[in-house]
């Protein structure tokens, strides 16, 4: 279903004790597109994309993914949207007691029924595509890296093919080599999977490169929404200093001889 | 599921397939099945062709399907053609034509017999690596001793007060009620089983003797090692997790002085003030079961006890403590540097810590019940 909005976020209102984090908050995402969402470090973003798949409570408004008011759907509607949508968690969040193997089948395992044989064959399928070779399959989370890391945790996050995938941060804490890399997996992950993603990041690259288009959270709220030319005529001073500051600058002086 | 999604048709030589709706996660147990089938039927045609223009819905899975069905057909001599697959699915199936292609690594066939042998050689080699270990811990502590007697203002005192705090304050209840009912049952054993003899009086001895030598600080000892040797290899072993140990390090401190040395000190002073409260709360305890079951009087009971006990057996007691306590701390912080990064490793070295503290402080007590045997104590 491109073009038509798969995540419809109205007026959301989450906070902590006295203060409210995100403030009257309302953003769409369409279908087939990469949305980056940056903001200040405790801006809410990933609060954003944690209320998004229902991790936090919200005090007002209205979350709907792919049709389905998170708040109004019974338990059934819950799992089976669960199961289209796949989460990369800042940390991996892989299980540390299953294999990198058994981490990606778990998704499979619990929701499909499936040969053993072909479950062993879509999860080393799903490694292969995210650039893991077969003998990481049987390694324990703890003996990953990083980046290998984020790899199977996005591995995981694609089990079951979902419609949707949220990222929090998947480049952080990588080289600038390996977060290239990550971008141009998850672009072309999102071209023959046909995914929506939905994508936290602080990376300024990463924007550039992979994202169709990008929200900028402040002050609670979007305060600027659109492809990455928007972003540099934005004349809200955060967005101003973050993408024609320094770093910003630099990209922007390179895409221009780039281009 | 009502549903074909794939039907064959076979005319002379060709077998012509057509494949229909969903061909996804959902429906990958059924389409194997069906693929598995078709992959079958191969032999008989000489050219085989697979229509997929009714496919509504394609993912990874599906696509993977396919894949499999026309490496069948290729390694049987055939060349599938595949007609009718929408543009945006080609590319999934030509991501899925380079996955898989290593054949999967046969698992190492291994005898039964040899692994059973190698489970016992495993086995008996952890039980010398573990005595390597603690014997390891207990050169460090040592060695953290000596350089905090040469400087004594690097020892941690405030860590230290705040594990007595832990250890031994908060702990005094729970031991205090489970000594005094041992000392009860103790006695109430006792008088229930002497009376045939009209021997009731020596319950009293019995009380003592047992509790003062032996049982009271085995149950102290008992019960510390499970409530803080447990909690000290699960602290040190998630501090190993999250690299607290190894910035430590990097800082210059040494993990052993700043996190075990207090830790071990506060058991070796811990257990035996809590052996000497567990005494007293089980004698108080068997006194009250003889005056209120056996029917003998304080006075009767506290007479017979003075008899009954020397310093001798008190001394027996207290001497064991401190050792049980060192032997819990070094095995509780050996066993929690050992986690690794799992939550399961933490679980399983905090089970092990237990287990093998508990082990060893029996073993101990055996040990120290020869050497007072052949000291005439």
């Amino acid at each position: 279903m491109p073009h038509q909005p798969v995540i419809k976020v109205r007026d959301l209102v989450v906070g902590f004790g006295d203060s409210n984090v995100l403030d009257h908050l309302s953003l769409d995402v369409t279908g087939g597109e990469i949305l980056g969402v940056v903001g200040a470090s405790g801006a809410g973003k990933s609060v954003l994309l944690r209320t998004i798949i229902g991790l936090l409570p919200k005090r007002h408004g209205s979350v709907e993914v792919l049709g389905v008011d998170l708040d109004n759907a019974n338990e059934a509607q819950r799992r089976a949207l669960e199961r289209r949508w796949g989460v990369l968690f800042q940390q991996g969040a892989l299980f540390s007691s299953l294999t990198v193997r058994e981490n990606v089948q778990f998704p499979m395992r619990e929701n499909l029924v499936l040969s053993p044989r072909l479950m062993n064959e879509m999860a080393l399928a799903k490694l292969e595509m995210v650039g893991l070779s077969r003998d990481d399959a049987n390694k324990f989370p703890a003996e990953l890296s990083g980046g290998m890391t984020k790899r199977v945790a996005l591995a995981r996050a694609l089990a079951l093919d979902p419609e949707i995938v949220f990222l929090d941060e998947p480049t952080s804490g990588l080289d600038p080599i390996s977060a290239g890399d990550f971008d141009e997996l998850i672009r072309t992950l999102q071209q023959t999977l046909g995914l929506t993603v939905f994508m936290v990041t602080h990376d300024l690259e990463s924007l550039y490169t992979a994202c169709d288009r990008i929200a900028v959270l402040a002050d609670g709220k979007v305060v600027a929404d659109g492809p990455i030319e928007t972003m540099l005529e934005s004349k809200h001073p955060w967005v101003k200093t973050y993408f024609q500051g320094k770093r910003g600058g630099m990209l922007v002086d390179r895409r221009v001889v780039n281009v | 599921m009502g549903e074909n999604l794939l039907t064959s048709k076979l005319t002379g030589e060709r077998l012509e397939l057509a494949a229909a709706g969903s061909w996804t996660a959902a429906h990958a147990g059924e389409l194997e099945t069906l693929v598995d089938r078709v992959a079958g039927e191969a032999p008989a045609a000489k050219s085989v062709s697979i229509d997929m223009a009714g496919v509504s819905e394609f993912d990874t899975f599906g696509a993977w399907l396919l894949e499999r069905l026309t490496r069948a057909w290729t390694s049987a001599g055939r060349k599938p053609v595949i007609v009718g697959l929408p543009k945006h699915d080609r590319g999934l199936l030509k991501e899925m034509h380079g996955v898989n292609r290593e054949p999967p690594r046969p698992p190492a066939s291994e005898n039964r017999i040899v692994g059973a042998l190698a489970a016992v050689g495993r086995g008996g080699a952890g039980v010398g690596r573990d005595f390597m270990l603690f014997a390891d811990m207990l050169g460090a502590v040592g060695v953290a001793v000596t350089r905090v007697l040469i400087r004594p203002r690097e020892f941690r005192f405030t860590s230290t007060i705040n594990q007595f705090d832990r250890v031994a304050w908060q702990a005094v209840p729970i031991i205090l009620l489970i000594t005094f009912l041992i000392g009860g049952i103790i006695a109430q054993q006792g008088i229930f089983h002497f009376r045939k003899f009209g021997a009731e009086l020596y319950s009293v001895d019995l009380v003592g003797i047992l509790i003062l030598r032996e049982i009271g600080v085995l149950i102290v000892a008992i019960m510390v090692a499970g409530r803080s040797g447990s909690s000290y290899t699960a602290e040190i072993g998630s501090m190993k997790m999250r690299e607290e140990i190894d910035a430590l390090r990097t800082m210059g401190f040494d993990p052993v002085e700043v996190l075990i040395l207090p830790r071990i000190l506060v058991l070796i002073v811990a257990l035996p003030v809590l052996t000497f409260l567990g005494c007293m709360a089980a004698l108080y305890g068997g006194g009250l079961v003889a005056w209120l079951y056996g029917g003998m009087s304080p006075e009767i009971y506290i007479s017979r006890l003075t008899e009954a006990i020397s310093l001798t057996h008190f001394k027996v007691g207290m001497v064991k403590a401190p050792f049980m306590g060192l032997v819990i701390g070094i095995v509780a912080c050996a066993e929690g540097l050992q986690v690794k990064g799992s939550a399961e490793s933490l679980g399983l070295k905090t089970t092990a810590s237990v287990v093998k503290s508990i082990f060893l402080v029996i073993v101990l007590d055996g040990l120290f019940a020869i050497f007072f045997a052949s000291i005439g104590m």
